[in-house]
């Protein structure tokens, strides 16, 4: 697999680490409701298909990417900046957290 | 059908080994059972096998996707241990082992175990010292352990860099003599026998398309194969949980499915004596009994549903074992390949009724479920049968999560790629 990293290009995947579902929404972090931390914390959709997902280029910009991947043939479709990005979980996180 | 014996085999030899009778039948599926099993691995058969031998429950159909025992059953690196940390891991782990010493002789199926013992190296003092802590709290629960010095290393396992100018130089271990390997396929191929002649029907080809469900209540299952029913529906598919849980109306699991790859290099002679570890890294290996070196490292480390992965890992894995072994850097590798593996959050398994009515769960068990097969099959046949937990799988139930009760053996938390 090869990424092709905003700053910086294609670069082969070796340079990058993975964090996971990019879809996952974080609670409130005022939240005191168990299941929904349960289910955030533990809970995965796993999907078997198109998926988006965080990975960081740690070994080059250090950028954190939003990646839309196939799980099933690895085949990459996009990479953008985390915080660039149209999906919405880390920017209700961030305004969330802002808030509170 | 006749038992396999030395009778048979001179017998046979006799006409020309033409005699020998198909090893399972290929029964069309009946359109109901008592106890539907999907997933047809070496899990699968085995709870079938102990759910006819230990619970007289002899109505059972293992539906399987494509062939029997074509998943990971067929791809690891068949190493058998119960080197675990914890007592929840040790009493499953160590029922296992109790399990394997007598299962040719249970299943009338040579598996080939081999107790060639499992040694974990140890590349500095605080290494060998958890080491030590985790030998001292297997040997508290029965299960033997023996702290080795470098000298003892040097001597298990000729042909390692003992020089003192190794990157990681060899330190000490923690050995399992009981542990071991046995012939993968033929554990499926075993169970799957012995389990046809207590009347199991084994259905292949036969992928399950969507549960049948009477509101919550899993009543059956539509295969590719037609309809088939059954009060209780068993879901035992590894690597494909999350995907076959969605059929049955579960969106989240707490699994993600990563790739896992091992390698085999041509046949060599006699040089790992063992099955070990290397713990500058991670890397696990063992000489097949047809000389090849059978080894293999971490997951790729990202969500993945395809059985094969990526060559950064495979350089990774093949400089590990250079390191330990400079004298095979020249040997060929002869295949690699890749297996979908269920990674839980706390990279222990879940054995469990439910989640919903009628149905039943067996998965999660990562990278090590191979040497779980037997123990495995009975507990999850005793949670089906008896719609409660077996003794030594209380801990394994799926609301451990939500309860706070993980079972984190290597104190990780909750992100599968580091289990």
């Amino acid at each position: 697999m090869r990424i092709n990293c905003p700053h910086c290009g294609l670069r082969d995947v070796a340079e990058f680490s993975y964090a996971g579902d990019a879809n996952r929404t974080r609670p409130d972090p005022n939240s005191t409701d168990m299941d929904v931390w349960n289910d955030y914390i533990f809970n995965r959709v796993n999907t078997r298909g198109r998926h988006h997902e965080f990975w960081q280029h740690n070994h080059g910009c250090r950028a954190h990417l939003i990646v839309e991947r196939d799980s099933v043939t690895h085949e990459i479709f996009s990479a953008e900046l985390a915080k660039k990005s149209a999906i919405a979980p880390i920017k209700t996180a961030k305004t969330k957290a802002a808030k509170s | 059908m006749a038992e396999y014996s030395a009778w048979q085999v001179i017998k046979n030899a006799f006409n020309g080994n033409t005699d020998w009778k198909q090893a399972w039948r290929k029964p069309e599926p009946k359109s109901s059972y008592d106890v539907i099993i999907v997933g047809g691995g070496g899990h699968g058969l085995s709870t079938a096998y102990y759910l006819a031998k230990e619970f007289g429950i002899r109505n059972v159909a293992v539906v399987e996707k494509g062939s029997l025992g074509q998943g990971n059953v067929g791809r690891n690196t068949q190493a058998i241990r119960s080197n675990y940390l914890l007592p929840e891991n040790q009493h499953f782990y160590e029922l296992c082992m109790d399990m394997w010493e007598g299962l040719s002789q249970e299943l009338n199926y040579n598996v080939m175990f081999s107790q060639r013992g499992v040694l974990n190296i140890a590349h500095h003092p605080a290494q060998l010292d958890q080491f030590a802590r985790r030998g001292n709290a297997m040997r508290l629960n029965g299960i033997d352990a023996d702290l080795y010095s470098r000298a003892d290393v040097g001597k298990a396992l000729p042909g390692i860099d003992m020089s003192e100018h190794a990157r990681f130089p060899i330190y000490g271990g923690l050995m399992q003599k009981s542990g071991g390997v046995a012939r993968h396929d033929a554990v499926a191929w075993g169970y799957a026998r012995a389990a046809d002649r207590l009347g199991v029907d084994l259905i292949e080809n036969a992928e399950v398309l969507e549960f049948i469900k009477d509101g919550d209540q899993i009543i059956g299952v539509r295969t590719t194969r037609g309809e088939i029913r059954a009060p209780k529906v068993a879901v035992c598919v590894a690597g494909s949980t999350s995907e076959v849980m969605r059929r049955a109306g579960i969106d989240r699991m707490p699994i993600e499915s990563h790739v896992l790859q091992a390698f085999v290099t041509e046949s060599l002679k006699p040089i790992i004596h063992t099955v070990a570890t290397y713990g500058g890294g991670h890397l696990y290996f063992s000489q097949t009994d047809k000389g090849s070196i059978l080894f293999g490292g971490d997951i790729d480390g990202y969500n993945s549903w395809a059985q094969r992965g990526n060559l950064p890992v495979v350089e990774d894995v093949m400089s590990e074992m250079v390191t330990l072994f400079p004298g095979l850097a020249r040997v060929r590798l002869l295949r690699s390949w890749g297996g979908i593996m269920d990674m839980t959050m706390d990279g222990a398994p879940i054995i469990t009724t439910g989640p919903l009515p009628g149905m039943y769960l067996n998965c999660g068990w990562c990278y090590g479920g191979f040497k779980a097969t037997p123990g495995s099959g009975l507990c999850f046949a005793h949670a089906i049968a008896k719609d409660e937990p077996h003794s030594k799988a209380i801990p394994f139930t799926l609301d451990r999560f939500s309860r706070g009760y993980a079972i984190d053996d290597k104190g990780q938390g909750p992100t599968p790629k580091w289990h």
